[in-house]
Order: structure tokens, then sequence, then C-alpha cells
């Protein structure tokens, strides 16, 4: 097992290295713009682009200016490691924009997650109990609802009615944990809850659709035969074999909203690490978007690492050599 | 009905049906049928795939879905009728008083739960015991069965075992609170013909040390010959024919009888003189008229597709469910099937 693992995070260290290689690629074969006049601001002299291109090696071939950004990454720089340079704008440091939007994500992510794993488990488990029932129906009609919905405008209509009208939440906007509590969990409820619907819905139908599947296996029959109590037979024997497959691919979606909870963020105007990679883009800021997409790639591959050793975990049959 | 063997009667069915209420319609997968099983007795219930003997018997352990299913009848244990039980009152006679072995041991057992775990459960579904003194019960069956290194192996998950070994296992749950009837169906359909055998034996082995009744539910009347007290022979939901095994197999009565006895293979019996029955079973969406058999019966003639044959009882107590007169029945059996299978 532990020869598995080692050879898993050498394969991950090599697919972050393709991911992050593709995006350089990317950015210096589709240029929509000369990176060092961004960098520059307004007006600037030939001598001063020269000297701009110089010290940000963009007049070096590409190869040459990713190895410098691998040598960097590895031995750091003056804001610490892993270095990531500086944005083009405003000067500042990646690794410090970062740090400061990482756990408004971190955050609404980890919220929403809680959310939408329990309550998508326990509706998809009543649905499957109570299959065919009203219950049901109104359960599975709410959840073509949350995969149908958009995030935007579920979460402009939460905002017009529960922070506009009624009152009950905070608006838009983060607030630190450490500053204000009560306000984070405010400003923080809607945006937990419009993401969490989504997942929420796909995670009720999953539960449903397994346990459904498992109900019909030879071993329930066997539970039964034993003279377990129903309780017994749906929850010890039925949810048990069930939620494997649910276990394996929560981390996975976890780790994709690092950098994809973008309309989520924008919409509540938190400021996250989607949000800042979307903007980064739009502004041909090389540093920061390599910044964002290396953190989600780390986190992606590592979520993969987690989510089959967790299904080795849960499920006996498999064992890895 | 003859006497031979006869302890106390465990379970009486009386006049049993069970209709499945399906999307294209009613399904009528058990008609009119009754039998008896006593103490120390194995009764073989023989038929083809979809002739209603496991229906019969998952309905006496109260796992059919009653939602989109009827039951009528009666299914008496030791005098209580169990079909009038609550779900609850049934739930504390399964698994303790009746237990079942099903078909398929790869299937039967929880992949996740480590076989000691899925036994020990069974102990304590039934009785107030510790966690510790159920495992040692669990350990103590697994050796009962004859899995070698019991106690190491009840750590083991269900996939580092081998069918048999799991269908020991399965034996082995089904007697944890020492049950007084035990069904098992179809228990050697899965395995190999090697340990078929072993199967067989330890069924009956557990019979008498644990002196419960058995119901062995098979399709295959080379199984039932071994062990089996009574036979029933079920087609289409229905009882065909039910004696004493002696009787079945020295004097089958019924030609759908002969026909599973003609298409057994023996070790005297060349390949090519194994007789198979021609045409399939008929839907129970839409049955036949008459004896459900006729339209694959050699012996067919008037009577047969109009009313359905009531249970004739013989001489010897043996029942049949035939319009073939006695004389031409034996002279057919003296003639043809028993000298074929070297019987007379």
């Amino acid at each position: 097992m532990l020869i598995y693992i080692a050879r898993r995070l050498v394969w991950t260290l090599v697919v972050i290295f393709v991911v992050v290689l593709i995006t350089f690629v990317v950015f210096f074969k589709l240029p929509a713009g000369d990176p060092a006049l961004r960098f520059a601001g307004r007006s600037p002299t030939t001598a001063e682009l020269a000297l701009i291109r110089h010290r940000l090696h963009l007049d070096k071939p590409f190869y040459t200016e990713f190895g410098y950004f691998v040598k960097n990454f590895f031995t750091g720089d003056s804001n610490g490691w892993p270095g990531l340079g500086y944005s083009y704008e405003g000067d500042i440091p990646v690794l410090q924009e970062i740090e400061q939007r990482a756990p408004r994500t971190l955050f609404l992510i980890a919220g929403a997650g809680i959310i939408w794993l329990i309550f998508g488990v326990a509706i998809g488990v009543t649905s499957a109990v109570k299959r065919r029932s009203i219950v049901d129906r109104v359960a599975m009609g709410f959840a073509l609802f949350g995969i149908s919905a958009p995030v935007f405008w579920l979460g402009l209509m939460s905002l017009f009615i529960f922070w506009k009208e009624l009152h009950w939440t905070g608006g838009s906007g983060y607030v630190p944990l450490t500053q204000n509590p009560a306000a984070f969990f405010s400003h923080l409820i809607l945006p937990w809850i419009v993401l969490a619907l989504l997942f929420m819905a796909v995670y009720a139908r999953l539960t449903r659709g397994n346990l459904l599947e498992t109900l019909g296996e030879d071993y329930i029959r066997t539970a039964r035969a034993k003279g377990l109590s129903e309780r017994a037979v749906i929850f010890r024997h039925g949810l048990r074999a069930s939620l494997t497959p649910i276990a394996t691919i929560f981390p996975l979606d976890l780790a994709q909203l690092v950098g994809g909870a973008v309309i989520t963020e924008t919409v509540f105007n938190l400021q996250g690490l989607g949000w800042l990679a979307v903007n980064s883009v739009f502004t041909q800021d090389l540093p920061t978007v390599l910044g964002v997409v290396l953190l989600g790639a780390v986190c992606v591959a590592l979520a993969n690492l987690v989510a089959d050793i967790l299904y080795a975990f849960l499920d006996p049959r498999v064992r890895y050599a | 009905m003859s006497e031979a063997g006869s302890g106390a009667t465990l379970l009486e069915v009386r006049d049993l049906s069970v209709r499945f209420r399906t999307r294209d319609g009613v399904v009528q997968a058990v008609s009119n049928l009754s039998y008896t099983l006593r103490r120390g007795e194995t009764l073989g219930i023989v038929g083809e795939s979809g002739s209603g003997k496991s229906v019969s018997n998952l309905a006496t352990m109260g796992l059919l879905n009653r939602s989109y299913t009827d039951i009528t009848g009666e299914i008496l244990f030791e005098g209580t009728d169990v079909l009038k039980l609550r779900q609850e009152q049934m739930r504390r006679i399964r698994g303790k008083d009746i237990a079942m072995i099903f078909q398929d041991p790869f299937a039967s057992l929880h992949p996740m739960y480590r076989v000691g775990k899925q036994l020990a459960e069974a102990v304590l579904a039934h009785e107030d015991v510790s966690r510790d003194a159920a495992w040692n019960r669990a350990v103590e069956l697994l050796e009962a069965v004859g899995i070698p290194n019991a106690r190491a192996r009840a750590r083991d998950y269900p996939h580092q075992f081998s069918g048999g070994m799991r269908q020991r296992v399965m034996i082995a749950m089904a007697l944890v609170h020492n049950p007084d009837v035990l069904i098992a169906d179809e228990p050697t359909t899965a395995l190999d013909v090697t340990v078929q055998a072993q199967i067989l034996e330890l069924i009956d082995r557990v019979k008498r040390e644990f002196d419960c009744g058995v119901i062995l539910i098979t399709h295959d009347l080379g199984v039932v010959a071994e062990t089996a007290s009574h036979v029933l022979v079920m087609y289409a939901g229905r009882p065909m024919e039910y004696g004493p095994a002696q009787e079945i197999f020295t004097g089958a009565q019924h030609p759908y009888t002969w026909g599973l006895l003609e298409s057994m293979p023996t070790v005297e019996k060349r390949l090519e003189i194994l007789v198979p029955i021609e045409g399939s079973p008929p839907s129970l969406l839409h049955p036949p008229s008459g004896c459900p058999f006729h339209p694959r019966c050699k012996y067919r003639f008037e009577p047969c597709d109009g009313e359905r044959p009531p249970l004739f009882r013989l001489p010897d107590g043996h029942l049949d469910a035939c319009y073939l007169p006695p004389e031409r029945k034996r002279e057919l059996w003296t003639k043809r099937i028993g000298a074929e299978l070297g019987v007379t």
C-alpha cells in the first residue's frame, strides 16, 4: 500500500507538471497583448519596456522562461516558498494574493460540502426507502430543480429574498471569521446553500439510485433472512455498500471547486480563487493564472489519490499493490 | 401418506397461492400448493426455473414484498399461520426458527463485512449477548461446518473464500439459532460438482445433529435422490406429484416426473439416451387451461386441456395430478421409463 501511494505521488507530480506546462504554452501561443505593456503601467518608454521584458524573461524563448518559473518555484523568492513571482497587475506577489483569496474559497467549499453531503445523502436515502411515494416524488422533483436552476439566478434570487426583502442574512461580500464570526456566517450562509444545492441534487439522485440497486442484491435478502430489523438492513447493509462510490467522488468534487466556484464567488462578491483566476485571465496576468492553476491542479491530483485510497479502505475487495 | 421417519409436524402449507401484480398483469406464481414437513425429514421440492419452488419458500420466510404480492392459503409453523403475523413477529421467527440458505453463495454474503461479523450479527439479531460472545459463537459454528482454522478465517472477507466455503458459511449462518426448519434453495447449483456432494452431506449431517426439518429446493432430481424422505414435484406453480421419495423414484406417476427422470444423467446412462423434455415452461401470465404440462406432454389425451386435474390420492398415499388411468401409467412405467432407468 505504501509503495502504491509513493508511486501515485510521483505520478501526481508528473500530472501537475504537465498541467502547468500546458497553461504556460497556451499563454505564449495565444498572446492577446504584450504582458510587458501591462506590467509597465501608463505610457512607458521603450527603454522601460525593454528592461521589463528582460526582467520578466520575456525576451527569451518560452522554454527558458518556463525553466525560470520552475526554478523559482522550487528555490522560492523574496516572498518565501513556493516562489510564484509578482502579479503583472500592481506588482503584488502572487503568493500573497493567493494566501488572501484562499480562505474565502476554502470556507465556501467546506461549508457547502458539509451541507450537500449531509442533505444529499439524507434525501437520497429517504427517497429510496419511500420509493414511489409522495416523499420520493417531491424529493426527486427538488433534485431536478437543483440540477437545472442556474447558480447565478439562484444566487441573485436568494440575495433579493433573504437579504434585501427579509433581512435574514448578510449581503454579498466576505467578512473574515476572526473579525466577526456572526457576520462571517451571515454572509456565507447563502453562498453555501446556493453552491450546495446543485451538488445536493446530484448526490441525492446518486444515493437513491445506488441504494435501490443495493437493496436488490442477494446479500440484502440474506440480511433480512437473518431476522435483522428493517432499519439494520437498510442502514448497516444497504447504505454501507451504496455510500462507497459517494465517498470516493466527494473529495474530487471538493477539489475541483478550489478554482471552479467562479459563479458563486462572483454573484456573492466573495473574490476567492476562482474569481482571481478568471480576472487574471482577462488581464493576461500570467503569474497569477499559473499560481491558481497550480494550486487547483495540486488539489485535484491529491483528491484523486485520496479518493483511491479511501476506496481501498472502504471496499475490502479493492487492494492496490 | 407414509409414516416413515416421521417426527412432529413443523411446517404445514395448506392451499397456498401466490400472485404477483405486475405492470403486464397478474402472475400466478404458485397455485393451490400443500405440503407438510416433519422434524428429521428432508422434503425435496423439484421443478424447473419459474415453477414456484423458491417463491413458496420465500412466502414461508415472509420475504415476499406484500405491497405487490397477494398470498392466500395458510402456512402453519408449529400451529401458527405465519402469513397472519405482523412484520415484527415474523422478524423474530426469521433466522431463528426458520432459516434459509440461498442459491448463490457469491452474492449472498455482504462483500464489505468480515465473515465472522456477519455471523455474529445473526447471533445478535435474536440473542442479547456481548459482541465477544457472539463472535465466539460465530467461530464455533464455522468450525462445526468444517471450515479449517476457523478463528483466523472469521476475520476474512467473503471474497477470500471459495464457493464451497462460502456456502458452508451460509449454512453456519442458518444454524446460529438452531432452527426448526432449514430451507435450502438450490444450495449446490452455483458450486463445482466435486463440492456439491460435500455440501449436500453437510446439510444432511446438520439435519441430524441439529434435529431440524430440511426443505431442499432443486431442479435436479439427482440431488434429492440421496437425502430426501419426501419429494414434491412442481410445474408452473402447481404441485404435480407428491409422495415419499422411495415411491417417486421407483414408481413415479406423473409424465412430468418421468420427463425429469429421463433427462437425469446417471453413471450407467449414456449421454445419447438422455431425453430432454421438449418445449419450455408456460408463461405464468397466461397459463394454459387444464393441466399446465399438457402442451409438452407426450401422453396427453382429451381431458388434459379441459378441467385442471385434481391431485389424485393413490393407494400408497402418494399424490398425483394426472388424468392417465393408473393401469396405463403402470404399463408405461414398466415398459419405458422404469426399464430405461433400470428400476421396475
